[in-house]
């Protein structure tokens, strides 16, 4: 019984983390209509900025942190501004290109700067486990979890609370009206990018300390995020949080309970959801079903 | 014979002929390197029916190419089986494959069946890794063992010419690839070709005309994975070796970009496409030493491509000739 | 009067196809002025040329300065387009909608408006978390009314009003528009089909054919001449 607790909460722990990269890919799909292959490859760019910043730069980790959330976001921005702009508006096969392009340039450049050499990343989290009800609980899955609903919180704060939150969900859905009322509607596109950089930046801040930081830390992670995303639904903010949650716990779950399944198989398992889903129930648990007409 | 006709097959003969000569002038080094092109022009040919011409994306033909690959070299290492009677029983395995992929993903579309075929193309290595005792695990299969099924140690003779290794994998790639060809241009140039664009174009418009949609998609990647079996075969003799790293993500996403930088839906810039993949990495290192520079580099030209061209290297070729071409109605003033 | 806006010889067109030839046209301020065609005569057109909406050529003066740029540009200097079918932000609350209309204003009584707003639409009171795609069509339209006033603009622009809804609403509509007028001397250019509702509540109206003005005048003129009303009003 305490071993399926802990698997519970260090399923939690790595679910946020998935939640917290699917909400970043529903953020750009809401916001342009396009699935942003390059989303790992920008987390992972992210933990490396925090790395150097720690440790060529003396840095200690919030300051770090705070920077490399702060870099993120321009950078998001940028990269909209710079190679999405151009082409959002147009077919899709030529965005999901750019994206893949985004995603080899990073992860080349990476190499290229930083070498494929395995880094070690510090967490902000003590090591070591507190006692909840009989059970150890490990302080970093705590910590993950809390900086994982932190981070939602504010984002759902903003969205809800604020003028720019306002109009970045109007510009999301109705670009032409919200244009009519004054939205600068590819600012607002561009700021969805930025925050999903900051998004990203977080998920991969939390998965570096127990994994290891290289240029391909966050690829599994992508196909799991886009697992979460699906399960949610791809336009559901509420669904890629919660899809990330269910599929953290249920993955853990599976490899524990079922041999078979094991750690090897946890990848096709994600991609079993993504096919499963997309089959029978596109819109995902949260999201609208949509009539196609053919 | 139409005229598009005649220019296709005297394209065809020169390319031939070129082909099969230019070892002759080649270093054995620069011989290996293009028969690479041969084999990533097999699967290009398969990945431009189902992109091309039948629009739909897939990110994960890396894994059809794994399933052509662990055939031939399973069949070879454990089954001895000479080298190229595998390459028909790697494309049926890899085409089958591809049909039974096909008919769940007929049902996605766009972005989701990019999602999907990514999602398989990333987690392919771990299945691959998971069934042991079938494919080796992680030390894969090594065709060292085997060198009588291929011209390693014993060269071929083929009508009085005698092929060292090298020689062998190029000839053989290259008739793969022209035969592959013609077979792509027979079929694209029929009704099946006609459904194939008709589905790219407009689906809607497509079942209206009675073409049904999942048996076109299904054919599409069919076909494709087909090809994809058949590169990977070619692949696993060229390097007498598969293991799941043989075929990773990367050159899934290669093969859509070689695609892409071919001019989606035409048959002449798949050379360049080709060329690019093969070379590309050759190029970009000689830029910098540093690992990451071929990535950088395809990220790039990709991103660019998609920018500045709308029609790939094929579209730059089509409005060149356009340009040079002489209107008789109208002469020059 | 002075005119607020102006339209001199302005063209527009859709790829290939031209929709506006021409058209010029004045909105005194503080006045009601109708737009008035069969389907496809330009009027859509004629406000989407003034909001940016779609690129055009000529002259369009607002307060006596040229007007350049897209919606976003428009809307900050006071002019707001409801668009045809309303433009409904639907995925949001009402409330929602009506601060999306006040965007483009920095003073801190934009929920004084919203107040104000329920005075002319009393619902809006207690619907204020609906979301705007269930409401219905007469809700709705008049749901982007008052999110186009939140914007207190100088100019209001409403792009057939009428469409969709039943006599009764497009009659409360239009007496709602009429009130603004007068009361707070708003100026409103309306684009309609329904010409007879138009003329009563405009002081002006022009009749567009295939992208030209092709006859215009004081409403009251229009509605009384038989022939004109035959040939170009439909009725």
């Amino acid at each position: 019984m305490a071993a399926f607790f802990q698997q519970v909460v260090s399923g939690l722990a790595s679910g946020g983390v998935y939640g917290s990269l699917a909400l970043a890919i529903v953020l750009i799909h809401r916001a342009t209509g396009v699935i942003n292959f390059a989303q790992g490859e920008m987390a992972t760019f992210s933990t490396y900025i925090a790395w150097t910043l720690t440790t060529n730069h003396g840095f200690s980790y919030w300051p770090a942190f705070a920077v490399t959330l702060l870099v993120s976001f321009v950078g998001g921005v940028g990269i909209h501004q710079a190679v999405i702009r151009p082409v959002e508006r147009g077919p899709q096969i030529r965005v999901v290109i750019i994206t893949i392009g985004l995603l080899l340039l990073l992860n080349g450049l990476m190499t290229w700067i930083w070498s494929g050499e395995v880094r070690a990343v510090p967490s902000p989290f003590p090591s070591g486990t507190i006692d909840v009800g009989g059970v150890a609980i490990s302080v970093q899955d705590i910590g993950t979890i809390a900086v994982c609903l932190v981070s939602v919180a504010v984002l759902w704060a903003f969205f809800q609370f604020t003028k720019v939150g306002l109009a970045l969900r109007a510009a999301a859905v109705n670009p032409a009206e919200a244009r009519l009322v004054g939205v600068r509607v590819p600012w607002m596109l561009g700021l969805g990018w930025g925050l999903a950089a900051v998004l990203g930046a977080i998920a991969g801040l939390l998965t570096a300390p127990s994994v290891f930081l290289d240029p391909n830390m966050m690829q599994a992670v992508l196909i799991y995020a886009f697992a979460a995303a699906v399960l949610g639904g791809i336009d559901s903010p509420v669904g890629a949080v919660v899809g990330g949650l269910m599929l953290g716990v249920g993955l853990n779950l599976l490899g524990v309970y079922i041999d078979f399944v094991g750690a090897d198989l946890r990848l096709p398992a994600a991609l079993l959801v993504i096919l499963v889903v997309l089959l029978v129930r596109p819109a995902g648990l949260f999201g609208k079903p949509q009539v196609k007409k053919v | 014979m139409s005229r598009a006709t005649v220019r296709t097959l005297l394209l065809f003969v020169v390319l031939a002929v070129t082909a099969f000569s230019l070892p002759a002038f080649l270093s054995d080094f620069r011989a290996q390197q293009f028969s690479y092109v041969g084999i990533y022009l097999v699967a290009l040919i398969g990945m431009n029916i189902l992109t091309g011409y039948t629009g739909q994306i897939s990110l994960g033909h890396g894994a059809f190419m794994a399933i052509g690959g662990y055939t031939t070299a399973i069949l070879m290492a454990d089954h001895g089986v000479k080298d190229i009677v595998t390459i028909p029983l790697a494309i049926i395995v890899a085409g089958v494959a591809g049909v039974l992929f096909g008919l769940p993903a007929a049902r996605l579309s766009g972005l989701y069946l990019a999602l999907a075929t990514f999602a398989i193309a990333v987690a392919t290595p771990a299945v691959i890794k998971k069934f042991e005792g079938f494919t080796g695990g992680g030390s894969g299969v090594n065709l060292f063992g085997t060198p009588e099924l291929t011209a390693s140690l014993t060269p071929v003779r083929i009508i009085g010419f005698e092929l060292n290794f090298n020689n062998w994998l190029y000839y053989l790639s290259w008739t793969v690839a022209l035969i592959g060809y013609v077979i792509a241009w027979l079929i694209l140039r029929g009704r099946t070709g006609r459904a194939f664009r008709a589905v790219r174009d407009s689906e809607t418009a497509a079942v209206s005309s009675g073409i049904s949609l999942t048996r076109t998609k299904v054919l599409a990647f069919g076909i494709s994975a087909a090809y994809a079996g058949a590169a990977g075969a070619l692949f696993a003799i060229a390097t007498t070796f598969v293991n799941p790293d043989t075929f990773p993500v990367a050159l899934s996403i290669f093969l859509l970009v070689g695609v892409v930088v071919s001019g989606l839906g035409s048959l002449t810039g798949l050379i360049v496409g080709a060329v690019f993949i093969q070379f590309m990495p050759l190029w970009a290192q000689s830029v910098s030493k540093s690992p990451g520079a071929p990535a950088v580099v395809y990220g790039v030209i990709l991103i660019l491509l998609i920018l500045a061209l709308p029609g790939g290297a094929a579209g730059l070729i089509a409005r060149f000739s356009q340009l040079t071409r002489r209107d008789r109605n109208f002469p020059k003033p | 009067m002075s005119a607020l806006l102006e339209l001199h010889d302005v063209e527009a067109r859709y790829g290939p196809v031209q929709a506006l030839r021409g058209v010029s046209l004045e909105v005194p301020e503080g006045s009601v002025v109708a737009v008035l065609g069969a389907n496809g005569a330009g009027k859509t057109t004629t406000l989407r040329a003034v909001s940016g909406t779609v690129k055009r050529s000529g002259e369009i003066l607002f307060a006596g300065k040229p007007l350049r740029g897209g919606p976003e540009a428009v809307a900050k200097a006071g002019i707001a387009h409801v668009p045809e079918g309303r433009g409904t932000f639907t995925d949001l609350s009402v409330v929602e909608n009506l601060r999306l209309g006040a965007y483009t204003r920095r003073d801190r009584s934009v929920k004084a408006d919203i107040e104000r707003m329920s005075g002319y639409f009393p619902w809006i009171r207690d619907r204020g978390e609906q979301r705007g795609g269930t409401l219905s069509g007469g809700e709705q339209q008049m749901l982007a009314l008052a999110r186009a006033l939140m914007g207190r603009p100088r100019l209001l622009m409403l792009d057939e009003p009428s469409l969709g809804l039943a006599p009764l609403i497009v009659r409360e509509i239009f007496r709602i528009v009429r009130e603004l007028n007068e009361k707070e001397g708003l100026t409103v250019l309306v684009v309609e089909q329904d010409a007879r509702i138009a003329l009563d509540s405009a002081a002006t109206a022009y009749v567009l054919e295939v992208g030209k003005v092709a006859i215009s005048g004081a409403s009251a003129e229009l509605r009384d001449d038989e022939a004109v009303r035959r040939s170009y009003l439909g009725y």
